[in-house]
């Protein structure tokens, strides 16, 4: 466990070091928000109808940004092949990545979606319900991206392909997160549909581990 | 618990990198492995590290076979052409996390003394000279205990002093019962090293296929 918990520290360190763009998706994020009363006008009807589905595109953009050096970075300096001869399992290594991207890019996104929300005109218990949708719904982000990012480990620019590849495996999240504020907002129960995107979630950690870390070893050979 | 590799053969993009390759490594031996460039020294060595999966035969530590990889991994050290250092982490920090990762997390300090850099430490690795960083690499061998060293030219922009080094630090490793597979250009001191001479594949590749025949040409 020394191992996981190294790895995990490591890869928050690089991320909140200079260029490791661990604070360009929230701020990415917060500037998505911000534009779109610009672009659809202030009307506080309007905004909190669509807050829920801004929001949550808003997320799955922000966390693209920063997805396709999650592999590559340690894939071209040769940390990849060390990594691979450590005492932990590909698969575990995958699951720890993920995590620490998680810390990175999904924690801040909760942190700064209740003031988003209030901008966009969202009541307060729907601003409740879109952190606990956004707790439970974003680590799909990273786990689902970290599939990705193992494809596209060593393809050039492959942040392009990789948003293609994610992109469409993200929906169901968008669908069921989105529809969970909505439900809130409708004051009707929101319980099914965040139960739904913590469903999604946990399909995702059981399934995609093996699949990057099948993706990496065809990468690495 | 000797290293044994039979008959190993392995394709990379569909050519034939390694032909029926035979070898036997006793406990305490280094190899020194040779040949031009390009004749897959380095697919050698990643194939060991269960990096590159082999097409036919076998590779056995003692007891173990490359395909039980999970036993296998914690044999091992390799050393390739990438020194796998973070720029921005300091040198210690880069070698205190490699500890971690690869074994207990102990004998940071010694491995930084031998290599001299324990006066660098605290800088970050971005300010340090190739050699440097090569050094700092290969000080990631003494912080773990692992019976195979892979070492895929070691010496690469090392001065002749720290090139001593690494033949005594390989000398020490073997005198412990240890296995080093070094490929290398230079001569390395290494006592009574057997060498493995590389030689391309020549004989016709069998298993040619037919739809792909001239397509990388």
């Amino acid at each position: 466990m020394t191992a996981v918990f190294a790895l995990i520290r490591r890869d928050v360190v690089l991320a909140l070091r200079l260029g490791g763009g661990g604070a360009i998706g929230v701020a990415f994020f917060m500037l998505v928000v911000v534009l779109v009363p610009l672009g659809v006008g202030p009307e506080p009807g309007t905004l909190s109808r669509i807050a829920g589905g801004i929001l949550w595109v808003a997320a799955l953009l922000a966390a693209l940004l920063s997805l396709d050096r999650l592999f590559q970075a340690d894939f071209e300096d040769g940390s990849l092949d060390q990594l691979m001869l450590s005492t932990m399992a590909l698969e575990q290594i995958v699951l720890a990545k993920s995590m620490a991207h998680w810390f990175t890019s999904g924690l801040p996104i909760v942190i700064a979606a209740p003031v988003l929300g209030a901008m966009l005109t969202l009541p307060a218990d729907a601003i409740g319900v879109l952190v606990l949708s956004l707790v439970i719904g974003t680590p799909t982000l990273s786990l689902v991206g970290a599939v990705g990012a193992a494809i596209t480990v060593g393809v050039r620019r492959g942040g392009l392909l990789l948003s293609i590849l994610v992109l469409p495996l993200y929906v169901p999240t968008l669908i069921f997160g989105a529809r969970t504020v909505e439900m809130a907002l409708l004051d009707l129960p929101a319980t099914p549909s965040l139960a739904l995107t913590g469903g999604v979630t946990l399909v995702a950690a059981a399934l995609a581990p093996f699949a990057a870390a099948a993706a990496l070893r065809i990468n690495l050979s | 618990m000797a290293l044994q590799i039979e008959n190993v053969t392995c394709r990379r993009g569909g050519r034939l990198v390694l032909s029926d390759l035979s070898c036997q490594v006793a406990d305490g031996e280094a190899l020194v492995i040779r040949g031009p460039n390009g004749v897959g020294k380095s697919t050698l060595l990643r194939c060991l590290a269960g990096m590159i999966p082999i097409e036919r035969g076998s590779v056995n530590l003692g007891d173990i076979s490359l395909a039980d990889r999970g036993l296998m991994q914690e044999q091992i050290v390799y050393s390739g052409h990438l020194d796998a250092v973070k720029p921005s982490l300091t040198v210690r920090q880069n070698l205190d996390f490699w500890a971690k990762i690869l074994g207990d997390g102990g004998r940071v300090d010694a491995a930084l003394a031998y290599f001299q850099l324990d006066g660098i430490s605290p800088r970050p690795a971005a300010q340090c000279s190739a050699g440097q960083k090569r050094r700092l690499a290969l000080a990631r061998l003494m912080v773990v205990q692992r019976k195979l060293w892979l070492l895929d030219e070691p010496t690469v922009s090392l001065d002749a002093a720290s090139s001593a080094l690494v033949a005594a630090m390989i000398r020490d490793h073997c005198a412990g019962g240890g296995i080093a597979l070094v490929a290398t250009h230079i001569d390395l001191d290494l006592g009574e090293a057997a060498v493995l001479q590389m030689v391309p594949p020549t004989q016709t590749d069998p298993q040619e296929d037919a739809f792909l025949t001239g397509a990388w040409t």
